[in-house]
């Protein structure tokens, strides 16, 4: 495919994937739980897919065939779990105690609104008034332990020990942001449904919407063994840690910065990423034009981790769109940044042959 | 009642800090405009509502304060885009990072507070209750968009919207205290057929969460006979429940303790017992941390009484109460004042109250 043409088909995002990403951001599926988003990524793709297959963790594998002979399998993974909590024990009166799914800083559990259970029953993590605290009280976080998810004291009946529970956070956009929960990592299963309805024709995708990412990258384990594709991409989103420093010096471990475009994975807790794909990405991300910067190598790991160690192994390597403020109620990513991603990982899947992975790592 | 609940929920919706509680005082005088006879606002912006009584001229007359301010968030400053804030009113940090705000800038804008990473704050920092003077108000705004619509002193009020939760409760930021405004506007609504011989001074105070200002002021300009403080206290809940606490649904509470006359205190006693109304009692060894501790010492002095209303998690953005505890004060509220006779007063006799059992 010539370079304009591939240009002209890469999916926008408008007003009709912004209201997508709404509804798979006010969704709720904490890791083990997935249903909702599930139900929502099968209903997006059933008209666009060859088949579907949803695997015994809960996977919603996708295959979409190439319109070439003999085309290079390319697995894509994006995650559909969300970082939340559990109902642990009922104390009466509407109190309930609760443990976190997946990391989410205890420091940032209070005060908020919560939606409870299949009915999104709403709730509140609470805290003592600041009057009856001491100073040296202050200074310290309120441990989970002295932490409760209140309903109400009408002791509704509807919610029970064993409910999942998320931020009652609802999507907005504030000028070029978009602001939600569980952004990490709907922004990718965004993408990913994108890339199911426009398909470069080169390519048989393989899409994998995984499960329980949050609880140990337990989905996309097995999904790649299934799906057993030649290479793999990892969608997903990465914090932008681009804040001031205390004492203002140059910040110079942000991790990613908002508005510089997809991050490219080198080195995370998990993963080495395939330097030949990572070469892909940057000589499409140049030729194109398509602003892109390198993920500073760190801790922190993606679905790439569980599926480069499949079967004999599988080149792998992860995109992530930049997002402040990652596992609390809200994250902030820019547009630019989303646009540019799906931009990258179109152009460089339309760009992809077996040449890339020709010479030996 | 219904009406009551939605206008309560629209008070909770909106700013009114301390200092600027204008948005507030509307949606209070439209309320209160149809039950009273005369209705202004003092020079610092208290609302002051009349209802008379059909006593003789020069009739006493009962203040019923409630403050109507908030808590809430100042900018001090602009750094890569990002807001820091100081608070106004009592605001412990740690129910800050991931908080929902309106700043009000040159034009009203969302934002969420934020904690740094570890790594990037003063080590002594890390781990703990991250101190306000850390944490940032980011807009989602680009840094010359925002240095173009936000200036230092700009307000930031909680965005928290109100929730109905299980068991008749409300839950948003500012039920401290516009639930007391609520329940004022509940005995005005209870004496429009209740004959009552005093005057009524229906009174929506400024600034009790920085400077007791509107507690300090009124006062002296209405000069009541009586003045009484509704305003919340602290219900029992996750991490509260010493004896500072009482029980939420349980009813009214009745202080007792300095800011408390004895003998108005008995007076609300005594009708509540009579009338079977739900209330618990409180006890206030020192500072009421209410109007009344203001209007008690304004000019030669006040008897003054503090009525509470249950609330959990206090100056949180998720403040809990239970509208019957509200409709409960409104009404013994109302149903002391029309039996408060002419000559109450001179029967207030220091002697004649014992002491609690």
């Amino acid at each position: 495919m010539k370079n304009n043409e591939i240009l002209s088909q890469i999916p926008e995002i408008g007003e009709e994937q912004i209201q997508l990403l709404e509804k798979l951001s006010n969704a709720v599926s904490v890791s083990g739980d997935e249903s909702e988003v599930r139900n929502i990524v099968m209903e997006e793709v059933k008209e666009f897919a060859d088949n579907i297959r949803v695997d015994a963790l809960g996977n919603v594998l996708v295959t979409k065939k190439a319109k070439v002979d003999d085309p290079v399998r390319v697995m894509i993974a994006a995650h559909m779990d969300e970082v939340g909590f559990m109902l642990v024990d009922d104390e009466g009166e509407g109190l309930f105690k609760f443990e976190i799914v997946g990391g989410i800083d205890n420091r940032q559990l209070v005060g908020k609104p919560v939606l409870v259970g299949k009915e999104k029953l709403p709730g509140v993590i609470g805290a003592k008034p600041i009057h009856l605290t001491t100073a040296d009280e202050r200074k310290n976080p309120i441990p989970l332990d002295s932490l409760r998810i209140d309903m109400g004291p009408g002791n509704s009946k509807k919610c029970k020990v064993g409910d999942r529970a998320t931020f009652a956070t609802r999507f907005e956009t504030w000028g070029p942001s978009l602001v939600g929960k569980a952004l990490d990592d709907r922004l990718g299963v965004a993408t990913l449904i994108e890339l199911v309805k426009h398909t470069p024709e080169n390519i048989e995708l393989l899409a994998a919407f995984t499960v329980q990412e949050e609880n140990g990258l337990r989905g996309a384990r097995i999904a790649a063994y299934s799906m057993n594709p030649e290479v793999a991409f990892v969608l997903d989103s990465t914090p932008a840690n681009d804040l001031p420093v205390w004492d203002e010096e140059e910040n110079g471990r942000y991790n990613v910065k908002l508005n510089h475009g997809p991050a490219i994975y080198r080195l995370d807790a998990a993963t080495l990423s395939d330097p030949r794909l990572i070469n892909h990405l940057v000589k499409v991300g140049d030729e194109f034009k398509i602003p892109y910067q390198f993920r500073q190598p760190g801790k922190g790991g993606t679905d790439a981790g569980a599926i480069h160690k499949q079967r004999g192994g599988i080149p792998s390597v992860s995109i992530s769109v930049p997002g402040r403020y990652a596992h609390t109620a809200v994250l902030i990513a820019r547009k630019a940044d989303w646009e540019n991603t799906m931009k990258l990982i179109f152009a460089s899947l339309a760009k992809f042959n077996r040449d890339v992975l020709s010479v030996d790592r | 009642m219904t009406e009551l609940k939605e206008t309560l929920k629209q008070l909770i919706s909106l700013p009114g800090l301390s200092g600027y509680e204008a948005p507030a005082r509307e949606v209070i005088r439209a309320a209160w405009e149809p039950l009273v006879d005369e209705i202004s606002v003092s020079p610092i912006g208290s609302l002051h509502a009349l209802r008379r009584g059909i006593g003789p001229e020069p009739r006493p007359s009962i203040l019923l304060a409630a403050h109507m301010d908030a808590i809430g968030l100042m900018v001090t400053g602009i750094q890569e885009g990002l807001l820091r804030f100081t608070e106004v009113g009592g605001v412990d940090p740690r129910i800050l990072p991931g908080l929902r705000v309106t700043v009000h800038g040159r034009k009203d804008l969302p934002g969420l507070v934020v904690q740094p990473p570890d790594y990037l704050l003063e080590p002594a920092q890390r781990g703990k209750s991250v101190g306000m003077d850390h944490l940032f108000i980011d807009t989602g705004l680009e840094e010359d968009e925002v240095k173009e619509l936000v200036r230092i002193g700009d307000l930031a009020s909680f965005a928290q919207e109100p929730l109905e939760l299980s068991g008749k409760t409300i839950v948003g930021h500012s039920l401290d205290n516009r639930v007391s405004v609520a329940a004022i506007t509940y005995c005005l609504q209870e004496l429009q057929h209740m004959v009552h011989t005093w005057d009524v001074w229906a009174v929506a105070t400024v600034q009790e969460e920085e400077t007791l200002g509107g507690g300090f002021t009124s006062p002296f300009e209405l000069n009541p006979t009586v003045a009484v403080a509704i305003d919340v206290t602290f219900a029992k809940g996750p991490g509260a429940n010493d004896w500072r606490t009482v029980g939420l649904s349980k009813g009214p509470t009745l202080a007792w303790g300095p800011n408390a006359h004895p003998y108005i205190h008995k007076k609300f006693l005594d009708v509540a017992e009579q009338l079977e109304i739900p209330y618990q009692k409180e006890y206030v060894p020192k500072h009421s941390g209410t109007d009344a501790y203001a209007m008690q010492v304004v000019a030669g002095g006040f008897p003054t009484m503090v009525i509470g209303i249950p609330l959990r998690y206090m100056h949180t953005p998720v403040e809990m109460i239970v509208l019957k505890d509200m409709e409960r004060a409104g009404r013994l509220l109302a149903e002391t004042i029309v039996r408060l006779e002419v000559d109450f007063m001179e029967k207030i006799t220091w002697d004649e109250v014992k002491d609690e059992e």
